[in-house]
C-alpha cells in the first residue's frame, strides 16, 4: 500500500502551478489568465497545508492557506473588475490587444 | 576769491543739463538743442571766470598750496579691512597751469560743438544727453586731482562717445564705435592697474597722524610717501616701476594717439558725426598727453628722464609717419584724422625736451591743435553736409562757389601748417626751439622739421584738389557757409589769429607749472638717483 | 629830431599796408571802389619810406637806429633762466634804402595794376594780397632778429601763393602757387634749422646780440665748423626765396600770376628778400660757407642763362635772367663784395620791374598773348613801352650810362679781384660768360617783340600803347636805372654817395682764423680791434687792380652780346633755324631748361608721393591689419571656445541624454505591454538565475 506522502503533494502542487503558469502564460481570454493565477494561488495552498501536515511548522501552514484564499478571493474580485473596466473601455478581454502600457 | 565751487559747478553742471533734457519731453527738440548750447555757453563763462580769478605766479604740479580753486573732501571712505586697512577716496579738484588750459580750450570746443549738433536730427534727446554727459567727463579728467576720480571720469567719457559714434554716426559706425572703444578699454585697463599698483606702494599721513593708502595724485608724486615693501615703490629694490610706467604711458599713448596705437582715430573720424570729430579731435585726443604731463611726468620721474629719447622718436614718428598717411588719403575727413595724428607728434617731441620752451610749446600745441582741427572738421562738415561726399578728387574749384568758406579754409589749413601770424606756428616753433635745446632730443627735432615741409605738401595738395582749378560742374549750385557755420568758424579763427600774433597771455598762463614741473623732474631724478633704485 | 621819431615811421611803413589788406580784404564784396583806399595806403607808405630815407641818409646816417619790445617771455626757466622773446626794429642805411625800393615800386605796381588788372572778378581782393605782400616785404626789411624775419618770410610765401595762384581757376596757375610755397619751404626748412642752432647757442633771435656773442668767442657747439654750417642753413632761405639753384624751379612756373605781381615779388622785392637775407647775416659767414654761396651763385647765375635763350615766353625769358642775376648778387656776397651785391640789388629791383612791366604792357596791348613768335613790330605801336624796355634791356646787360653797369662791374671786378686772391677763376669766367649771354637773349627779346614785322596781323591791329597809370611806372623805373641818380661818374661807382656814403662797409664777426686771407685785419688795424674794417689792404689792391680789365671785358662781352643778338635775329646773317637744328641736343636741353622739373618729379615728387602711398598701405593694412587681427583672432578664438563649450561640453550632456535615449530604444521592444511576455521574460530569468546561483 502507497502511503501518501510529501512528495505527492508537491508533485500535484507542481502540476498544479505548472497549469497555472502555462494558462498565464498562453491564455488570451483574460479570465482564463485570472484563472491560471487562481491555479497557481490553490499550488502554493496545497504546498503550504502538505508543509504543515509533514513540517515542523505547527498550524501556520494551514493559516497561510486560509489567508491565501481570503486575499485570492479579494484579488479575484479587484480583478474581475478590472477585466470588466477593460472590456468596457476596449471591448475585449484579449490580453495581447491591451498593450497600451506600451506608449 | 570766496570757497565758491566753481570747478564742481563748471564740471557737473552738464549732468544737471543732462537731467533737464532727459525731463524735456522728445517733441520738444528745439528746447533740447537750445537748453545744450545755452550750458555750454555758461560753461565759458565759468572757464572765463576762472581766467580772470586765475594767479599766474602759483605753480602747481606736486604742490597743494599753489594749486587754485581747490575743493577736497572724503568721499569714500571705507574702514574695517583688516587686510588693507582704511580705504579712503577723496574728491579733489583743483586748477594749475597745466589744466587751466585745457579747462578753456574744453569749455571753447564743446560749445563749439553744441552749436555744430543743431544739424542732428535722429532721437535729437539721447544725443543732447550723451553729449552733455560726455562734456562732465571730459571736463573731470582736466579738474581732477585724485588718481580715483581722474579715473572715474576718463571712464565717464568713453561710454557717451561709444553711443555718440555708434548711433549716430556713418556707414561704419559699429565698427568704428567697437573700435574706439576697445582700443581706449584696452588703455583704461592699464591705467587702472597702475593706479591700483601706486595705490598699494603710497601712504598719506592724515591729520590725525594715521597712515593710509592714497589715490591722491599729489601724495603719490612725493618719493617720501612710498612705502617700502610697495610694488611700485623706489623703496623697494625689486619694483616694477619701469613696467608700470610704460603701462601707463601704453594707456595715454591710446589716446593721444601714438604710432602705432593710432588706427582707431581715422576710423572714428570717418564714422563720427561732425561734432563729434571735433570734440574727439579737440579734446578728447588732449586728454593722452595731458594724462602723461599729469600723471606720468610727476609720478614717474626718474623714468621719464631715462625715456625722453624714445618719447621724442614717437612723436617724430607720429609727425612724419602721420604726414606721409595724410598725403596718401582720398577721403577729406581721414586726411584731416592723419594730419591730428602728425599733430599730436609735436606734442610729444615737445614734452620729451624736458625744459620749460618744449612742455610750454607742448602744452600751447595742444591748445593750438584743438582749436585748428576743431576748424578743420568743422570746414569738412560744412561741404559734408552740401555736397553728402568726401572723396577730395570728386571736388574742385570750389574757391570761386564759396568764397568765404574757402576763406575760412585758408586760415584753417595754413594754422595747420605752422603759418607765422597763426597760432600753429608759435608752439611748433616752441617745440622744435625746445627739443633743439636738449641734447637727447636734438637729433630728432631736427629730423622733425621734415614734417614742416610734408605738412605744406598734403594741405597745399588738399586745398588745390578742392578749392582751387576749374569748378566742378557738378557743384555749382552749393551755397556758401550760413551764419551757423559762420558763427562757429568765427571765434575759433579769432582765438587762431590772436594767439598767433600774441601767445604772451596763453604762455604766461602756463609758464610757473611748466617750470616748476622741469625743476621737480630735475630734482626728483637726483632723488630717486640717491635711493639707488636706477 | 629824435632817432625814434623814424621807429614810429617805421612802424607806419609796416602796418599802413597790413591795415590795406584787411580793410580792402574784408570789404572787396560790398565796396567796389575799396581798392583805391589800397591805392592810397601805398601812395602814404611810399611817402613815409621816402622820410625815412631822406632823414636816415641826411641825418642819422651813421648810426644804427634799434628798438624793440617784448613778444613773450619765459622767466625764471629752470634750464635756460630768463628767456624773452622780442619784436624789434632795426634801421641803418641798407634798410633805409631797401625800404624806400620796396615802398616805391610796390606802389608803382598798385597804380600800374589799376589799369592792368581791370575788369578782374576778383579785383578788390588782389589789391588785397598786394597789400599783405607789402607789408609782409617790409617786415623782413625792418627786422631786428632772425625770428622774425623768418615769421615775415613765410608771410611773403603766403602772399606770393596766393598771389600766384590768384587765377587759381586755371591749373597750371594753381599748380605753380603750390609748387612755389613748398620748394621754398625746402629752403625754409634750412633756415629754421639755423634758426634753432643760433637760439639754442645764443638764447636770442637778435643779429646784434649773435654778432656780438660770435665776437665774444661762443660758436655753435664750440667749433668753427658749426659756425659755418649754421650759415650755409641760415642760407637755405636765401636758395630758396632767391630761386637759387638747386630750388630755382619754382620761380620761372610762378610767372602764372599776373604780370605786374611778377614784376614787385617775383622780380624786384621778395626774390631779393633771399639776398638781403645774406646781407644781414653775412657778419657770422665763415670762409667756408661764403665759398659754398659763391659757388650756389656762380651756377644759379650760368644754368638759368643757358636757359632764358631758347625761351619764346616773353615773362619766362625774364623770369630766367632773374634769377640769374639774383645769382650775380649771391655770387658777389660769396666773394665778399657786399657791397656791390645790395647796389645791384637796388639797380636790378629797378630795372628788372620796369622790364616786367614793359612786358606786361606788351601782354596786355596783345590781349594776353605771352609768346613772343606771335609778336613783332610792337616798337611804333608802343613807343613809350619800347624805350624803357630799351633802356633797362641795356642796364641788365651792362652798358655804360646805366646803373646795370655801375653795379655789375663792380661785381665783375670784385670777382676777379677774388679770383687773384684766392686762385678761383671759375667766377670771374662764368661772371663775364653770363654777361655774355645776358646782353644776348635780352637783345634777342627785344628784336623779336619790337623789331621786325608783325607775325600775328590779327592781335596788331589792336595793339596801342598802354593808359597812363602804366606808362608812368615804366618811366620811373627807367629813369632810376640811369647812372646818374647813383653816381656822377658813369664808368665808376666807387666815388659815388651810393657806394661811399649810403651803403655801409660790412663789418666780419667770425673768428679770425674763419675768413678769408684778404678778410684779415691788418696787423695794423687788428691791434685796435677795429670791427668797421673788414678788408684787408691787399683786397684794395686787388680791387684797383681789377677795376679796368674787368670794365672792359664786361663792356665788350655785353657789346658782342647784343652784336651777336642783331646778327642773329635783325640782320638775319646767320639763319637761326638750321643752326638750332645742328646743336638739337643742346637746344632741347636749354630749351627743357635742363629737365630740372622732370628730374625732381621723377625723384622727389613721385618719390614722396610713392612712400606716401606705400605709408598709407601700411597703415591701413599692417597697422589696422595688426589691429583688426587680433579683433579676428580674439574673435575666431571665442568663435572656437564657444564651439567647444557648445559640441563638447554640452555635446557630453547631451550625449548622455541621447545614450540614455538610444538604450532606451533598445529595451523599448522587450516592453511589449504584454503581461503574458513579461511572465515569461521574469521565469526565464528565474530559470537563468537559478542556474547560476545553483
Amino acid at each position: 500500500m502507497v502511503t501518501v506522502g510529501l512528495t505527492h503533494f508537491l508533485v500535484i502542487s507542481t502540476l498544479l502551478f505548472s497549469m497555472g503558469l502555462y494558462a498565464i502564460i498562453t491564455r488570451k481570454n483574460a479570465v482564463m489568465v485570472l484563472m491560471g493565477v487562481e491555479l497557481i494561488l490553490n499550488s502554493a495552498n496545497i504546498n503550504f497545508i502538505a508543509f504543515s501536515r509533514f513540517g515542523n511548522f505547527g498550524y501556520n501552514g494551514q493559516l497561510i492557506a486560509l489567508f491565501v484564499i481570503v486575499l485570492a478571493a479579494a484579488e479575484a474580485a479587484i480583478a474581475l473588475a478590472i477585466v470588466l473596466n477593460i472590456y468596457k473601455n476596449l471591448s475585449t478581454v484579449n490580453v495581447d490587444e491591451v498593450d497600451n502600457l506600451k506608449d | 576769491m570766496t570757497n565758491f565751487p566753481i570747478l564742481s559747478l563748471i564740471t557737473f553742471l552738464p549732468i544737471l543739463g543732462m537731467i533737464v533734457v532727459l525731463l524735456i519731453p522728445k517733441k520738444q527738440e528745439l528746447a533740447i538743442k537750445g537748453l545744450t548750447i545755452i550750458i555750454t555757453a555758461i560753461q565759458v563763462v565759468l572757464a572765463v571766470v576762472l581766467l580772470l580769478n586765475y594767479n599766474y605766479s602759483l605753480g602747481g604740479i606736486n604742490d597743494i598750496k599753489s594749486f587754485q580753486f581747490i575743493e577736497k573732501f572724503r568721499w569714500i571712505e571705507i574702514t574695517g579691512f583688516s587686510w588693507i586697512g582704511k580705504i579712503k577716496i577723496d574728491y579733489f579738484l583743483g586748477v594749475d597751469g597745466l589744466s587751466m588750459p585745457m579747462v578753456l580750450l574744453t569749455a571753447i570746443v564743446t560749445f563749439i560743438a553744441s552749436i555744430s549738433s543743431w544739424t542732428i536730427d535722429k532721437s535729437v534727446k539721447g544725443y543732447f544727453a550723451m553729449f552733455l554727459l560726455l562734456d562732465t567727463g571730459m571736463m573731470g579728467v582736466f579738474v581732477a586731482l585724485d588718481f580715483f576720480l581722474f579715473y572715474v571720469f576718463w571712464e565717464l567719457m568713453l561710454l557717451p562717445m561709444y553711443f555718440l559714434i555708434g548711433i549716430w554716426g556713418g556707414p561704419r559706425r559699429e565698427y568704428a564705435a567697437i573700435k574706439f572703444f576697445l582700443y581706449t578699454l584696452l588703455g583704461s585697463v592699464l591705467i587702472l592697474l597702475v593706479m591700483i599698483g601706486l595705490y598699494f606702494s603710497s601712504m598719506e599721513t592724515l591729520a590725525d597722524g594715521t597712515r593710509v593708502f592714497t589715490f591722491n595724485m599729489l601724495e603719490m608724486m612725493n618719493p617720501a610717501n612710498y612705502t617700502a615693501g610697495g610694488i611700485l615703490s623706489p623703496l623697494n629694490p625689486n619694483n616694477l616701476r619701469f613696467i608700470a610706467y610704460i603701462g601707463l604711458f601704453i594707456g595715454f599713448a591710446i589716446k593721444i594717439p601714438m604710432f602705432p596705437f593710432h588706427t582707431w582715430l581715422p576710423d572714428a573720424h570717418v564714422e563720427a558725426p561732425t561734432a563729434i570729430s571735433v570734440i574727439l579731435a579737440g579734446v578728447l585726443l588732449k586728454m593722452g598727453t595731458y594724462g602723461i604731463l599729469r600723471v606720468s611726468y610727476p609720478i614717474f620721474p626718474e623714468i621719464t628722464k631715462d625715456l625722453t629719447w624714445y618719447i621724442a622718436l614717437f612723436g617724430m614718428i607720429n609727425i612724419i609717419y602721420g604726414a606721409f598717411c595724410a598725403m596718401a588719403q582720398k577721403d577729406f575727413k581721414k586726411l584731416i584724422a592723419y594730419s591730428s595724428v602728425s599733430h599730436m607728434g609735436y606734442v610729444l617731441l615737445g614734452m620729451a625736451a624736458l625744459n620749460t620752451m618744449g612742455i610750454s610749446g607742448a602744452i600751447l600745441q595742444m591748445f593750438n591743435h584743438g582749436t585748428i582741427t576743431a576748424m578743420l572738421f568743422l570746414i569738412v562738415g560744412v561741404i559734408y553736409d552740401r555736397a553728402h561726399i568726401r572723396d577730395l578728387d570728386s571736388f574742385g574749384g570750389l574757391g570761386r562757389q564759396m568764397p568765404v568758406y574757402t576763406g575760412f579754409v585758408t586760415v584753417a589749413f595754413f594754422a595747420a601748417i605752422g603759418l607765422p601770424g597763426l597760432s600753429g606756428f608759435i608752439s611748433e616753433a616752441l617745440v622744435f626751439l625746445g627739443s633743439f635745446g636738449n641734447d637727447i632730443t636734438r637729433v630728432l627735432a631736427v629730423v622733425s622739421t621734415l614734417g614742416i615741409l610734408l605738412g605744406a605738401g598734403y594741405m597745399l595738395w588738399t586745398l588745390q584738389r578742392v578749392f582751387l582749378g576749374p569748378l566742378n560742374e557738378k557743384w555749382a549750385s552749393l551755397k556758401d557757409m550760413d551764419f551757423r557755420e559762420f558763427a562757429m568758424l568765427v571765434p575759433l579763427s579769432a582765438i587762431v589769429i590772436f594767439l598767433g600774433v600774441y601767445p604772451g597771455p596763453m604762455l604766461k598762463l602756463m609758464n610757473s607749472s611748466v617750470n616748476t614741473m622741469v625743476e621737480f623732474i630735475e630734482k626728483a631724478q637726483s632723488f630717486y638717483q640717491s635711493l639707488g633704485s636706477l | 629830431m629824435d632817432s625814434q621819431f623814424l621807429i614810429n615811421t617805421s612802424l607806419y611803413v609796416l602796418f599802413l599796408p597790413l591795415l590795406g589788406f584787411v580793410v580792402t580784404l574784408l570789404l572787396s564784396k560790398k565796396v567796389k571802389s575799396v581798392y583805391l583806399f589800397e591805392n592810397l595806403v601805398l601812395i602814404l607808405t611810399f611817402i613815409a619810406s621816402v622820410f625815412i630815407l631822406y632823414n636816415k641818409l641826411a641825418i642819422f646816417s651813421d648810426t644804427k637806429i634799434v628798438s624793440d619790445v617784448e613778444w613773450f617771455s619765459f622767466p625764471n626757466t629752470p634750464i635756460f633762466g630768463d628767456i624773452s622773446i622780442k619784436l624789434g626794429i632795426m634801421i641803418d642805411n641798407i634798410t633805409a634804402m631797401m625800404l624806400f625800393v620796396v615802398a616805391l615800386i610796390s606802389m608803382l605796381v598798385h597804380l600800374y595794376s589799376i589799369a592792368y588788372m581791370k575788369g578782374d572778378e576778383r579785383y578788390n581782393r588782389y589789391f588785397a594780397y598786394l597789400g599783405i605782400f607789402t607789408f609782409s616785404m617790409n617786415g623782413i626789411v625792418l627786422t631786428h632778429n632772425i625770428l622774425m624775419m623768418y615769421i615775415f618770410w613765410e608771410l611773403v610765401g603766403l602772399s606770393s601763393y596766393l598771389l600766384i595762384g590768384f587765377w587759381f581757376e586755371k591749373k597750371s596757375a594753381a599748380d605753380a602757387g603750390k609748387k612755389a610755397f613748398i620748394v621754398n619751404r625746402i629752403g625754409d626748412l634750412g633756415m629754421f634749422a639755423g634758426i634753432l642752432i643760433l637760439f639754442f647757442t645764443y638764447r636770442t633771435f637778435s643779429f646784434s646780440e649773435i654778432f656780438a656773442s660770435i665776437e665774444a668767442g661762443i660758436l655753435p657747439f664750440n667749433s668753427t665748423f658749426w659756425l659755418g654750417i649754421t650759415g650755409i642753413l641760415l642760407f637755405g632761405g636765401a636758395i630758396g626765396k632767391s630761386a637759387q639753384f638747386p630750388l630755382h624751379v619754382w620761380l620761372p612756373d610762378a610767372m602764372e600770376g599776373p604780370t605786374p605781381v611778377s614784376a614787385l615779388i617775383h622780380a624786384a622785392t621778395m626774390v631779393a628778400a633771399g639776398v638781403y637775407l645774406v646781407i644781414r647775416i653775412f657778419g657770422l659767414l665763415t670762409a667756408d660757407a661764403m665759398l659754398f654761396i659763391a659757388v650756389i651763385g656762380m651756377i644759379s647765375s650760368f644754368i638759368p642763362a643757358t636757359i632764358a635763350l631758347t625761351q619764346n615766353d616773353i615773362k619766362k625769358v625774364l623770369a630766367y635772367s632773374t634769377i640769374s642775376q639774383l645769382g650775380y648778387m649771391i655770387m658777389a656776397l660769396g666773394v665778399g663784395a657786399y657791397q656791390f651785391a645790395f647796389f645791384h640789388l637796388v639797380t636790378h629791383a629797378f630795372f628788372k620791374a620796369a622790364l616786367f612791366l614793359g612786358s606786361g604792357s606788351v601782354i596786355h596791348a596783345m590781349h594776353h598773348e605771352q609768346d613772343i613768335r606771335y609778336m613783332g613790330g610792337l616798337r611804333k605801336k608802343m613807343p613809350l613801352t619800347y624805350w624803357t624796355f630799351v633802356i633797362s634791356s641795356l642796364a641788365i646787360a651792362g652798358i655804360p650810362l646805366t646803373s646795370g653797369f655801375l653795379s655789375k662791374d663792380g661785381i665783375l671786378a670784385s670777382s676777379l679781384a677774388f679770383a687773384n686772391l684766392t686762385g678761383h677763376w671759375l667766377f670771374p669766367v662764368t661772371g663775364f660768360l653770363v654777361a655774355l649771354l645776358t646782353a644776348f637773349y635780352m637783345f634777342r627779346l627785344i628784336i623779336i617783340t619790337f623789331h621786325g614785322e608783325p607775325r600775328d596781323h590779327h592781335k596788331f591791329e589792336y595793339a596801342h600803347e598802354s593808359p597812363f597809370v602804366m606808362v608812368m611806372p615804366l618811366i620811373v623805373l627807367a629813369v632810376l636805372s640811369i647812372f646818374i641818380w647813383y653816381t656822377p661818374n658813369p664808368f665808376n661807382a666807387d666815388q659815388g654817395w651810393v657806394l661811399s656814403k649810403w651803403i655801409e662797409k660790412p663789418v666780419l664777426h667770425t673768428p679770425v682764423e674763419t675768413r678769408f686771407d684778404f678778410m684779415k685785419p691788418d696787423s695794423e688795424n687788428f691791434s685796435h680791434n677795429n670791427e668797421h674794417i673788414i678788408y684787408s689792404s691787399t683786397y684794395s689792391e686787388a680791387m684797383h687792380h681789377a677795376h679796368y680789365p674787368a670794365m672792359f671785358i664786361s663792356l665788350f662781352v655785353a657789346l658782342s652780346g647784343i652784336l651777336l643778338a642783331f646778327v642773329f635775329y635783325h640782320w638775319k646773317k646767320v639763319d637761326v633755324d638750321t643752326l638750332t637744328e645742328k646743336v638739337k641736343p643742346l637746344y632741347n636741353f636749354s630749351f627743357n631748361k635742363w629737365y630740372f622739373d622732370e628730374f625732381y618729379d621723377k625723384t622727389f615728387v613721385s618719390g614722396t608721393l610713392m612712400l606716401s602711398k606705400a605709408l598709407g598701405w601700411f597703415d591701413l593694412k599692417v597697422i589696422d591689419g595688426i589691429v583688426d587681427g587680433a579683433a579676428a583672432a580674439t574673435k575666431s578664438l571665442s568663435f572656437f571656445v564657444g564651439n567647444f563649450d557648445k559640441i563638447v561640453i554640452d555635446g557630453l550632456v547631451n550625449l548622455t541624454a541621447y545614450l540614455s535615449g538610444f538604450f532606451g530604444l533598445l529595451f523599448r521592444r522587450i516592453q511589449t505591454g504584454k503581461v503574458q511576455t513579461y511572465i515569461v521574460l521574469v521565469i526565464f530569468s528565474i530559470v537563468i538565475l537559478l542556474f547560476i546561483f545553483r
